[in-house]
């Protein structure tokens, strides 16, 4: 499909791929911020609740540069508007919600894994334990690694829906726009 | 196993192979030839789509009719083991697939080769990835030999040798003639059969136990004659120390590995955008963990069912256990539900081959194609078109892998999937990691990085006991065993990190502030994506 444009290769960003974005099968949320229906039946995404789950009530982030400064980078290369982007507040926003989820997130199921997986060799008495029927603490233990990597799932997806994903896609669009503008200057 | 069995299973095998010999044919019928199309299958692929073609792409022989049978004899450290390879999906949802998605466009080298010089780091990446690969394949070229002949009772030399012959050639023609459309296809489709194979199987032990799991586990334990202790760990990976502390290397490398696999990472290339390669991953957690589960129900009910003792008979290594099963819950040998069954169960771990092997041929073809001709090629020889190279290399993988499956039939290989997920684990993740979060990450941290983890994966493999020193070894005869772990895992990966922080820090060159604000600034929002 996309090769079928003939598109120079290695370009980052331009008029097509935001375009083409638009026209994929996955319908993202447009920049208006309308809400992203999925168009087919998926059981593992319900459409954005209004507003629901940002907590800290930054639903629209912060436009990464005020217009006169796009202005100006047209002078410098697309490695500038990385730059800019890199260090705008609406970036920094983004980068902090993806961190302060992320890594506490594979802190704890990495150390509950590796817990499970030395308890289990190093311990097997305790794990031996009967709790209820035949069913003891290994058995319960493992079958709570997978009731938690599915509740993981389902928070990781949640969160990065409701609180990264319109962020992201503004910050796409503005620094395709940034990366356009440069180019469409330059030529 | 009666005649009737083999002729079913054989008209199965032969449906599989036609309807995906048509799927081959249909997608390539407007080939296009391009890149895009052949390593990305036109990224227009849905989240659930490229889920079940990652389910499908995931769950080898090894997990269907390998876990399910270790559960059979051995209890729950079946289980202790299975829990790796779903667990492992958490690493590769929270840290790599939707930034690889927004930064890559064919291969793991590209993530990396944004930022650093190109060259040296895509030899290393593509190597490593190929690498990887060829044992991962290797495995399953081996496992589809023993397999088939014991599904259809042909235990001859010959019969595995042209099963291991046959395996190869229709996934050099898969992969060459339809590319990655057509290798998604398989794979979905395989992905289908098989989750209606364990649902349908687990539904039946279900019933047998009238919904009792209690009384299924209890069933078990009895059955198999180590009482309560089959319930409980230790019985597989349990015993002295060296087995204990070899357990948790391979755990590490399950856990960390599976975020390295060139074929898995592939597939995020197929779907438009990060959050589409996102909810795939969420799809493929889903039919995963389910299928986890249900293997589970399937190896204590075979165990309790069928019995550990008539498992171990048919054989060692358990690997007959859910055909042995089917067999029984059909009705029995002789039945007509028990033919049919068995012949089910014999067609899906058929089709389950075939799936894996064609989407590590592509990933590999990928890496030699893409990273490690385009590095290595003569400046001045004349360009040929990279899908071209991919082709051609798709039919040289095919005939190595052939080549290693037919020298490998009588070996022991059943280590070689831990120690395909431990280099992975060690020369793939660390630097996939660094370049992705590290903005102080140099050429030299990551080519150090990857053969930090590639080479001690390597070597310390060649000196453990799988290799030689042991009666169960590659090499009985001699002793050069140094390193007492069958799985470097637990030394390799700290080591392949270890090598990445060292070659940075001692590197001359400045890290370059511009590339890595693009490539952070490109893995989270997706601007610039192809």
């Amino acid at each position: 499909m996309q090769s079928s444009t003939g598109r120079p290769r290695g370009h980052v960003g331009g008029p097509e791929s935001s375009a083409e974005s638009g026209k994929g099968r996955d319908v993202v949320p447009t920049h208006a911020g309308v809400s992203g229906d999925t168009p087919f039946e998926d059981p593992w995404y319900d459409a954005l609740a209004s507003g629901w789950g940002e907590l800290d009530g930054t639903g629209a982030p912060a436009a990464v540069v005020p217009p006169a400064r796009r202005q100006e980078s047209r002078g410098g290369g697309a490695a500038d508007v990385y730059l800019e982007v890199q260090r705008s507040a609406a970036f920094q926003e983004v980068r902090g919600r993806y961190r302060r989820f992320v890594v506490p997130g594979v802190a704890v199921f990495f150390s509950w894994y590796v817990a499970y997986v030395v308890t289990a060799t190093t311990a097997p008495g305790f794990m031996a334990r009967p709790v209820v029927g035949a069913v003891n603490v290994a058995m319960l233990a493992g079958l709570g690694q997978f009731l938690t990597t599915f509740l993981f799932t389902w928070a990781y997806a949640r969160h990065a829906r409701l609180r990264r994903d319109r962020a992201a896609l503004d910050l796409r669009w503005d620094t395709q726009e940034l990366t356009r503008g440069l180019r469409g200057g330059g030529s | 196993m009666t005649g009737n069995h083999q002729v079913l299973a054989l008209v199965l095998f032969s449906a599989f192979v036609a309807v995906t010999l048509g799927i081959t044919t249909w997608v390539s019928r407007h080939r296009q030839g391009s890149a895009e199309e052949f390593y990305a299958g036109g990224r227009l692929f849905s989240p659930m789509e490229n889920g079940f073609a990652i389910a499908g792409d995931y769950m080898s022989a090894a997990s269907f009719l390998g876990i399910s049978g270790l559960i059979a004899l051995f209890g729950y450290d079946g289980l202790l083991y299975s829990v790796g390879f779903l667990v492992a999906w958490l690493v590769v949802l929270f840290l790599v697939a939707e930034l690889v998605r927004n930064c890559g466009r064919f291969t793991l080298a590209d993530v990396v080769a944004a930022r650093m010089r190109e060259r040296p780091v895509r030899i290393a990446a593509g190597t490593s990835s190929v690498t990887v690969s060829v044992l991962y394949l290797v495995a399953q070229m081996v496992g589809a030999g023993s397999l088939v002949a014991l599904l259809l009772g042909g235990t001859s030399e010959a019969a595995q040798s042209w099963t291991v012959i046959a395996v190869g050639a229709l996934m050099v023609i898969y992969v060459s003639l339809g590319g990655m459309r057509a290798t998604t296809w398989i794979q979905i489709v395989k992905a289908v059969l098989l989750m209606g194979g364990a649902i349908t199987l687990t539904v039946l032990v279900l019933v047998r136990f009238h919904g009792d799991f209690d009384q299924l586990l209890r069933t078990a334990a009895e059955r198999s004659g180590h009482g309560d202790a089959f319930l409980a760990p230790g019985l597989r990976y349990g015993g002295d120390w060296t087995s204990r502390f070899d357990f948790m290397s391979l755990g590490l490398a399950l856990v960390l590995g599976t975020a390295g696999l060139p074929h898995i990472l592939s597939r995020f290339y197929t779907v438009p955008t990060a959050r589409a390669a996102r909810r795939s991953v969420v799809w493929s957690i889903g039919l995963i963990g389910g299928f986890y589960l249900m293997t589970i129900v399937l190896g204590f009910g075979a165990a309790a069912i069928v019995g550990p003792e008539a498992v171990r008979g048919s054989n060692a290594a358990g690997n007959t256990a859910v055909p042995l099963l089917a067999l029984d819950l059909g009705g029995g040998a002789g039945s007509t539900g028990g033919t049919v069954l068995f012949a089910i169960v014999a067609a899906i771990a058929f089709a389950t081959i075939l799936a894996v092997v064609a989407g590590i041929t592509l990933a590999s073809s990928a890496s030699v194609a893409h990273d490690l001709y385009a590095s290595l090629r003569r400046p001045r020889a004349k360009p040929r078109s990279e899908v071209a190279v991919a082709r051609t290399a798709a039919v040289g993988i095919g005939v190595v892998a052939i080549a290693l499956g037919l020298l490998a039939r009588d070996l022991n290989v059943a280590f070689l999937v831990g120690l395909a997920f431990a280099v992975a684990a060690s020369a793939n993740l660390p630097v996939l990691l660094y370049s992705l979060f590290w903005g102080g990450f140099t050429t030299r941290g990551a080519v150090w990085s990857v053969y930090g983890g590639l080479i001690p994966s390597v070597v310390l493999v060649l000196l453990s006991p799988v290799v030689s020193g042991s009666p169960e070894s590659l090499f009985p005869g001699v002793d050069f065993q140094y390193f007492p772990l069958q799985n470097p895992g637990l030394v390799s990966i700290p080591l392949g990190f270890l090598a990445g922080w060292l070659g940075t820090v001692t590197s001359a060159e400045k890290p370059d502030e511009a590339k890595h604000a693009e490539t952070e600034v490109r893995s989270l929002t997706g601007a610039g994506a192809v």
